[in-house]
């Protein structure tokens, strides 16, 4: 029995795209690095400690002292260890990806809310999103978008977005029938159902969703190194590969002061806003 | 007149449900047809008309079809047959617009568990149907505002709907349906999740809200008491289809069928019958005779005391055997012995409630409608006999 050539199918369809979706995918680069470069100088605009300075109210305004107060102890010590332009690199890429994958992410959830058809047949192409490994598409990406930060956001996206989408799904099915009806039963249209009442009551599923996505799209931030993405994750991955151990360790400290900042900030970002209600 | 008309509506569920509809007209039962066509009959070929401001009862079992014939009404469910007409127009020829503006303007709902939009506050979840007509936002909260009035919530607007208790919810549900002003409002089991003595308050409030606003309600219940209590009239669903369609005293006096006869043989008669129903025919006398004609009057009647009337029938007092004979014999006037305390009650009062009026007052119990005047007697024979069930005698049919 003959082997199904599935790798030469592939090497010849991302070839194709390459030569005749060429000005589509430059189009695409541009726009994505623009996106980044325009994050990455505002977060470099002021100064550290006023940026510090700015976290910690942030932090304050999302709920607790403590969360302020870990916020400015943790990016003094970026700051402090040397890290400060690699990290507002990676922040920029972080929220760039972030940002495309709920403007991609949530309206696919609501099809997929919409259109069983559509659950049926995005599903699938999520798990295999998720769990493809990541080496395999930043390849493709490289190839599309040439070295730098745009295939790693591109790869980042492709890791990151499924839970928004299954959270913006799973959230917008969840609001009980008998609300629907209520909607229906007054004459909305579909769309006034939608914004007045499935997404608002959706909100905290989709929420969550991008709370995930914003994690794991820093979990990509050491692979997206490797195409020549800048920021603290070049640093992880050079320290690594020169056996420094420490300094491997201080950046790997950067991700995670990172990584606990944005998590907490985007999780009160909306639990903020329902305590605001129910006062 | 006929606001909404039910002609021959049926649902089934399964596959080829439309050819189903066929097999029921030739006859099939519902069991064969689930036996051999895998077709569930949710709605059985329905036929009733409902009048412009009446309380339409539709009762029945759980599964008994009534949820999802009210569903029909505003099709939030599609009937497979049949024809739904609001004023005179189907409601299934409508195109999507059309739909949405009867749904808008004409019919609105009230739901079993309240249905609020959690998120919104009270006043706007009232506004809701309005909002998405577009209404300017300054008119369509002071409808709102006169809406939660009109349910006696004034002033809980800015509460969330998690904030009240279950029969305030519900109270927003009903004025968030009636802020639309439509003409007929759907109450699908809307009293059901609540505790029995504020379904009771709600009931009187409906019936007082709807002396006032004069729409047409379709209500939906499983609890006869309530049917029988807020129904002008009464539809009894079994298995998807009509079993009976009348008054609540025909449904209880005059079964439909053996179903009817069972469903209603445990309702306690108090509750259903009222003053009205057993009351007898008053012996009355005018002011203006004398003791003796009076004592004349009840010898010949064999009873112990006359009511008191004018010319217009107003009842003015009672008077005793034994007070007139006294006034004969010390000549006094019929006005000088006069009783004016008599206790007495409205033709549309429970029997429910007059037990303990009956039981523990001297005097016979007088019935007096709205202008005053006298339109019968509460004899404890009679009351009696009435729960007894033997409400079937000539001066009840020629009271009523």
């Amino acid at each position: 029995m003959p082997k199904i050539p599935i790798a030469h199918w592939v090497d010849v369809i991302v070839e194709w795209l390459s030569i005749h979706w060429a000005s589509f995918f430059k189009g695409l680069s541009n726009l994505i690095t623009y996106v980044v470069d325009i994050f990455t100088w505002l977060f470099m605009l002021p100064h550290p400690f006023l940026f510090v300075i700015i976290i910690a109210l942030l932090g304050y305004m999302a709920g607790r002292w403590t969360m302020a107060f870990f916020s400015a102890i943790g990016f003094l010590l970026i700051y402090n260890l040397g890290y400060w332009t690699e990290t507002m690199n990676t922040l920029g890429l972080v929220v760039t990806a972030a940002l495309i994958s709920i403007i991609i992410g949530v309206p696919l959830g609501i099809w997929c809310a919409s259109s069983k058809i559509a659950a049926r047949i995005i599903t699938p192409v999520l798990d295999f999103m998720q769990t493809m490994p990541a080496f395999v598409y930043l390849l493709p990406a490289v190839t599309f978008f040439s070295l730098g930060v745009v295939p790693g956001v591109v790869a980042s996206v492709i890791f990151a977005i499924p839970p928004t989408i299954r959270m913006t799904h799973l959230g917008i099915t969840q609001v009980s029938g008998e609300l629907i009806e209520a909607a229906d039963a007054f004459g909305s249209t579909g769309g006034q159902r939608l914004f007045k009442v499935q997404l608002p009551l959706a909100l905290p599923s989709v929420m969550a969703g991008i709370n995930q996505t914003i994690m794991l799209s820093l979990s990509m931030v050491v692979i997206a190194s490797m195409i020549g993405a800048q920021g603290i994750g070049a640093v992880v991955y050079r320290a690594v590969g020169q056996l420094k151990i420490g300094e491997g360790f201080e950046a790997g400290l950067a991700v995670v002061v990172l990584a606990i900042v944005l998590d907490r900030l985007s999780q009160s970002l909306f639990n903020g806003k329902r305590s605001k209600k129910a006062a | 007149m006929s606001i909404l008309e039910i002609k021959n509506v049926s649902k089934l569920f399964g596959p080829n449900a439309e050819q189903g509809v066929k097999l029921l007209e030739q006859g099939w039962t519902k069991e064969k047809m689930a036996k051999e066509k895998q077709i569930t009959v949710g709605v059985n070929r329905v036929n009733m008309e409902i009048n412009q401001g009446e309380i339409f009862v539709i009762m029945g079992l759980s599964g008994s079809g009534k949820s999802t014939l009210v569903r029909m009404f505003n099709r939030l469910i599609e009937p497979t047959s049949g024809e739904i007409l609001v004023h005179g127009k189907d409601l299934r020829k409508m195109n999507k617009e059309q739909l949405r503006n009867a749904r808008r303007k004409t019919i609105s709902m009230v739901f079993q568990k309240f249905a609020l939009f959690p998120h919104r506050t009270v006043l706007e979840n009232v506004e809701y149907g309005l909002e998405i007509q577009k209404v300017a936002k300054a008119q369509r909260r002071e409808k709102a505002i006169t809406s939660l009035e009109l349910v006696g919530l004034k002033g809980w607007g800015d509460k969330m709907p998690d904030e009240l208790s279950g029969g305030m919810q519900q109270r927003v549900g009903l004025a968030r349906a009636l802020a639309n002003d439509p003409e007929v409002l759907l109450m699908d089991e809307a009293f059901s999740a609540l505790d029995p003595l504020i379904r009771r308050d709600m009931q009187d409030e409906l019936l007082e809200l709807q002396d006032k606003m004069k729409k047409t309600i379709i209500f939906i219940t499983h609890d006869l008491d309530e049917a029988l209590r807020i129904g002008d009239r009464i539809a009894l669903m079994k298995d998807g289809a009509v079993v009976q369609i009348g008054t609540p005293e025909e449904i209880m006096i005059q079964p439909a069928n053996s179903y009817v006869e069972r469903f209603v043989e445990d309702v306690d008669l108090s509750k259903v019958l009222t003053a009205a129903h057993v009351m007898r025919r008053p012996e009355t006398i005018t002011l203006d005779r004398g003791p003796r004609v009076a004592l004349e009057l009840m010898r010949e009647r064999g009873i112990s005391n006359l009511f008191v009337i004018d010319r217009s029938k107003k009842l003015l007092g009672i008077i005793t055997a034994e007070d007139a004979a006294t006034a004969v014999r010390q000549q006094q006037k019929l006005d000088d012995i006069l009783i004016k305390d008599v206790p007495y009650v409205a033709p549309e009062r429970m029997l429910n409630d007059l037990f303990e009026l009956v039981s523990t007052a001297k005097l016979p119990v007088a019935v007096v409608d709205e202008r005053e005047r006298l339109t019968g007697v509460i004899v404890r024979g009679a009351l009696l006999g009435a729960l007894a069930g033997g409400v079937e005698n000539e001066e009840v049919a020629l009271n009523a």
